[in-house]
């Protein structure tokens, strides 16, 4: 069977089509798609930095074949707001200056929105479980926690906006 | 970067069961948060993939003749949002809660981590403990197998090239039983385990019954520790029992130095966490 196939990928809403062969990632696939929002760290699934929305829960980008997400819907930190209308997450962490380096920021955004699918009340300790997958070098953890609660108070205030 | 291989993504478990039953034997690829790591790092090459990502009606949580049972796209994630495995599988909730990260929760199943065999899997110390049966697929049969038979040595499994695991159950939990999970790592998250620990025991008119220890990380295979727990089924738990029977569960061990941790720390730790976790079971129903 063929090793390369032409897909058509749902992107931050959007769909997007590229030739992509059988063993590459989603993480390679949209980089080289120019979502470079993206970020490559560790490539085996301990850093977080490449985790994206795939059907509203987060996922290891470098860990999940592109193939298999056709069809689904794929939203990287972009997806989710941008400087001009940034989403209450984002807007958050600049606000509590919750990013140092930035690389891991995008994969902890993420990781955030996707446990406030699920819950949009967490305590502490659900946001740090949330959180557990994603590395920061830089050890700005205590700001990224303050960040999420403000951010889910603010949504919560605006009736479940996401 | 990952090497070429074909893959195939089937919708229905059938069709995948058909692709698996070809002589060429495919690989099997359920999450991938263990086996995409292992290819990347050249571990496993295999020529063909059957992708399990898409398959229908595979994800589910069942309670029915007495069991509580997971279907085999289940995923971790899961676990924690599910009443039923909270009420019937209190450990394995905790070990869920400290399982990887949550990228890989949401990706990694649990018929995944019993499949891959890894020694420090774990979902398998408290599925052990719980007494699990491990329900394989093929083209043609079905089979169920006690977890407890499950492993046959370092990542080898009973589990045949052409076999899926269907499903995974256990028994309802009552009354007067209690199950922990205790994982020993450098970190709540994210981390590799040094030793984990499962217990699950009743107390019935002050003796204990059923007692399972399962050990995870210091053995080649996430083993029993049935002398342990024969010292404690049908007696009266007091501290020496306790004591006497931890200290067993550590001899039954069979560590390895690592990266993670010394061979004698890990037999040390298998002693300390038997201890406290049977004397909390046993506290807890009393």
């Amino acid at each position: 069977m063929a090793r390369e196939k032409t897909l058509t990928l749902k992107i931050n809403g959007r769909r997007e089509t590229a030739t992509l062969p059988s063993h590459r990632t989603l993480l390679e696939a949209l980089r080289g798609m120019g979502h470079v929002e993206v970020k490559s760290g560790c490539e085996k699934g301990d850093c977080g930095a490449c985790a994206v929305l795939v059907d509203g829960a987060a996922v290891d980008s470098c860990l999940t074949l592109a193939w298999t997400v056709e069809g689904r819907a794929i939203t990287t930190v972009a997806g989710l707001g941008d400087a001009d209308s940034p989403h209450p997450l984002q807007q958050a962490f600049a606000d509590t200056g919750a990013a140092q380096c930035g690389y891991c920021t995008p994969g902890l955004i993420v990781a955030a929105q996707s446990m406030l699918n699920d819950n949009p009340d967490p305590d502490e300790d659900d946001i740090r479980l949330a959180l557990g997958g994603n590395l920061c070098r830089c050890t700005g953890y205590t700001k990224v926690f303050e960040a999420v609660g403000q951010a889910a108070m603010a949504m919560k205030a605006r009736g479940g906006d996401s | 970067m990952l090497g070429e291989f074909d893959l195939e993504i089937p919708d229905s478990i059938e069709e995948a069961l058909e692709l698996l039953a070809a002589d060429d034997a495919p690989a099997p690829l359920a999450g991938g948060t263990n086996m995409l790591v292992d290819m990347r790092a050249g571990g496993t090459r295999p020529e063909r993939v059957v992708s399990l990502a898409r398959l229908e009606g595979v994800r589910w949580i069942a309670e029915r003749d007495g069991r509580i049972a997971v279907g085999g796209g289940t995923t971790v994630s899961d676990l924690l949002q599910d009443e039923r495995i909270a009420e019937h599988g209190a450990s394995l909730v905790g070990a869920a809660r400290v399982f990887a990260g949550q990228m890989v929760r949401n990706t990694a199943t649990v018929a995944g981590n019993v499949a891959y065999g890894s020694p420090a899997a774990d979902l398998v110390p408290p599925l052990m403990a719980l007494d699990a049966g491990v329900t394989l697929m093929s083209k043609s049969a079905s089979r169920t197998v006690p977890l407890a038979d499950y492993f046959t040595g370092y990542r080898q499994t009973v589990r045949k090239p052409d076999e899926l695991i269907a499903e995974i159950s256990w028994p309802k939990r009552g009354a007067g039983m209690a199950d922990l999970f205790y994982k020993l790592a450098r970190r709540k998250g994210d981390a590799i385990t040094v030793t984990g620990v499962a217990v699950s025991l009743a107390l019935a008119g002050g003796k204990c019954a059923g007692v399972r220890i399962a050990l995870g990380a210091v053995a080649p295979v996430v083993m029993r520790a049935r002398k342990a727990e024969a010292m404690l089924d049908g007696q009266a738990p007091d501290a020496a029992l306790i004591e006497a029977a931890a200290r067993q569960a550590a001899q039954e061990c069979d560590p390895i130095d690592d990266v993670r941790a010394s061979a004698e720390y890990r037999r040390h730790t298998v002693h300390m966490l038997v201890r406290r976790l049977v004397g909390q079971a046993v506290e807890h129903l009393r």
